[in-house]
């Protein structure tokens, strides 16, 4: 049985594989929308922030975790939001 | 709802990441990976408000949370600001935005770890202490970096390098500094020594970004985004959620990807690009060159040269961009269509000021993505081309990359626009490029120039077009 840190390093490992196989097939056309839906996708640490401010014991802790929160929404539903005004934009010939 | 419920769902919500990224293969399949990645994050998100613990383990915890109402408001807060940016957002300052974006993302995993690492205290475990340490200098440098990132590319600030006497040695200082706060905050421990590492990380941020010019934004916004990337999946460590290390790890990858196609689409390595600033001679001043003709145009003139070509490629760059000037282009290229001309657009990769800005624009601009055509493929075709129109670009078609050792910009693959039996240059002056490297391609005898802002010099082109 592995350690939890052993286990969540292996899961770190395998997750830099499987990302360097799907973003490397990434159309180079759509390099943009792949970094702001990147961007939109690291904006779950919100989750983080919310545990976080979940734990908090004193006031200073409770202050950033809150300001955490703020910033951890506006990236990832303003991520979301904006790829996809993007990605609705790409249409290919009318037939 | 208990642990293995939860991490099971989290699971789910970390595949529709990697499904959501799956989906950028195509243009066809893009939107609809990004709806999936949305509802993965969104379930992500709600799961921790239901989220109680198991009572055997000892962390069982009552719900609802607590600060359930600030946590709350924070979260409205949040959505007044990001939505109304997201939606009105000009798709010519998208770089801005994504900038933004991402540095308010590093800004958030450096607070989270800090929070924790505060909350832990003496408990943490030296891997703890070191992810956060990872997480606090690598997320500050992003967050700092990206708001200078952001004031450069809204022109809030100079958009050329910034350079002091001794900026080397500051920078090499303030590394110094980081390590050893690091060090401090590793052994010793304390609130002091996190805030020392958080502030000098900060600064490096800023002194970091500070030397790339405008031209080299692209390479930085992508690198900080594999940063922020990295940040999120040191924090998903230290809080032990794998969703956040998948996540994070995700980012990275994509980011580190990005780097290196920019990197090489550059023709430079990476830290040529970020410390070149420091190292460069200062180029011959251009107010002593010599005066010497160039052929200029009319509209009508180039109408007319487009009207008898058989084959057209646009080359757009950031001029394009900052004239605004892509639907009038697509409007151009309908009616050239429509005389049966072929037309394909000619991209760079680092046209503009972040990957792939020129197909962004000209798919607003309702370019059917088909016609967006990279340098590789389309480079062998411009022998075949009757008419290159070069738009607001310069660096990225300027031969002194192939012919001039010794030029900032010498072995960055261009596009080879001098190919072409006719070129023409729309431009705003005879002023060289981001680069300030002279293109002699400007005094080819093929070569027509014709002065003026894209947006109104095409708008003639076009009428003058559909009078022929």
């Amino acid at each position: 049985m592995m350690s939890n840190g052993m286990a969540l390093l292996a899961i770190f490992t395998l997750a830099v594989f499987v990302g360097f196989e799907v973003v490397s097939k990434v159309s180079s056309t759509l390099h943009t929308p792949l970094m702001s839906g990147a961007n939109a996708i690291h904006g779950v640490i919100l989750v983080g922030a919310i545990v976080v401010a979940d734990h908090s014991s004193n006031n200073l802790e409770l202050v950033l975790a809150l300001v955490a929160i703020v910033l951890a929404t506006i990236n990832m539903v303003g991520g979301f939001v904006v790829t996809d005004r993007m990605l609705e934009m790409f249409k290919g010939k009318k037939k | 709802m208990n642990r293995n419920l939860y991490d099971l769902i989290g699971l789910a919500a970390a595949v529709c990441f990697i499904l959501a990224l799956k989906g950028l293969s195509h243009p066809k399949t893009a939107r609809r990976g990004n709806i999936i990645g949305a509802i993965g994050a969104t379930v992500a998100t709600l799961l921790v408000f239901f989220f109680t613990g198991n009572k055997e383990d000892g962390n069982y915890h009552p719900l609802p949370l607590n600060h359930l109402p600030l946590i709350l408001a924070a979260i409205g807060l949040g959505l007044i600001v990001g939505v109304p940016a997201a939606r009105r957002v000009q798709m010519t300052a998208m770089p801005q935005l994504v900038a933004l974006f991402n540095g308010v993302g590093g800004g958030a995993a450096a607070l989270v770890a800090i929070v924790e690492y505060l909350k832990l205290g003496s408990d943490a475990t030296t891997a703890e202490v070191i992810a956060t340490v990872f997480t606090v200098i690598v997320g500050s440098v992003s967050f700092s970096g990206s708001c200078i990132t952001f004031a450069k590319l809204q022109e809030l600030m100079t958009t050329r390098p910034v350079v002091f006497p001794g900026g080397r040695l500051v920078i090499a200082a303030n590394v110094l500094g980081v390590f050893a706060a690091a060090g401090w905050v590793i052994n010793s421990g304390g609130n002091t020594s996190l805030a020392v590492l958080g502030g000098l990380s900060l600064l490096f941020g800023i002194l970091f970004v500070l030397p790339v010019g405008g031209a080299d934004v692209p390479i930085v916004i992508s690198l900080l985004n594999a940063f922020t990337g990295l940040t999120v999946a040191a924090s998903g460590y230290v809080l032990q959620t794998t969703l956040l290390i998948v996540a994070g790890t995700l980012v990275g990858a994509s980011g580190t990807i990005l780097t290196r196609l920019m990197a090489e689409a550059m023709g430079r390595s990476l830290f040529k690009t970020l410390f070149g600033a420091f190292t460069a001679k200062p180029q011959a001043d251009t107010g002593a060159q010599e005066v010497r003709p160039v052929k200029s145009g009319s509209p009508e003139d180039v109408a007319i040269l487009l009207n008898y070509a058989r084959r057209v490629v646009i080359v757009p760059g950031f001029g394009l961009a900052v004239a605004q000037a892509q639907h009038t282009v697509r409007e151009m290229a309908d009616v050239l269509a429509a005389k049966g001309i072929d037309v394909a657009y000619g991209i760079h990769a680092v046209a503009g000021r972040m990957p792939g800005h020129m197909n962004v624009l000209l798919a607003e601009a309702n370019v059917p993505y088909e016609q967006l055509v990279e340098m590789d493929e389309v480079n062998p075709t411009f022998a075949q081309t009757d008419v290159a129109l070069v738009i607001g670009a310069n660096d990225v078609v300027n031969p002194a990359a192939k012919n001039s050792p010794g030029c900032p910009i010498y072995g960055m693959p261009i596009l080879e626009v001098a190919d072409a039996a006719n070129v023409i240059f729309l431009k705003r002056s005879m002023r060289p490029g981001f680069a300030g490297i002279e293109n002699e391609l400007l005094y080819d005898p093929k070569t027509t120039l014709l002065f003026g802002d894209a947006k109104e010099t095409l708008t003639k082109v076009v009428s003058a077009l559909k009078s022929l």
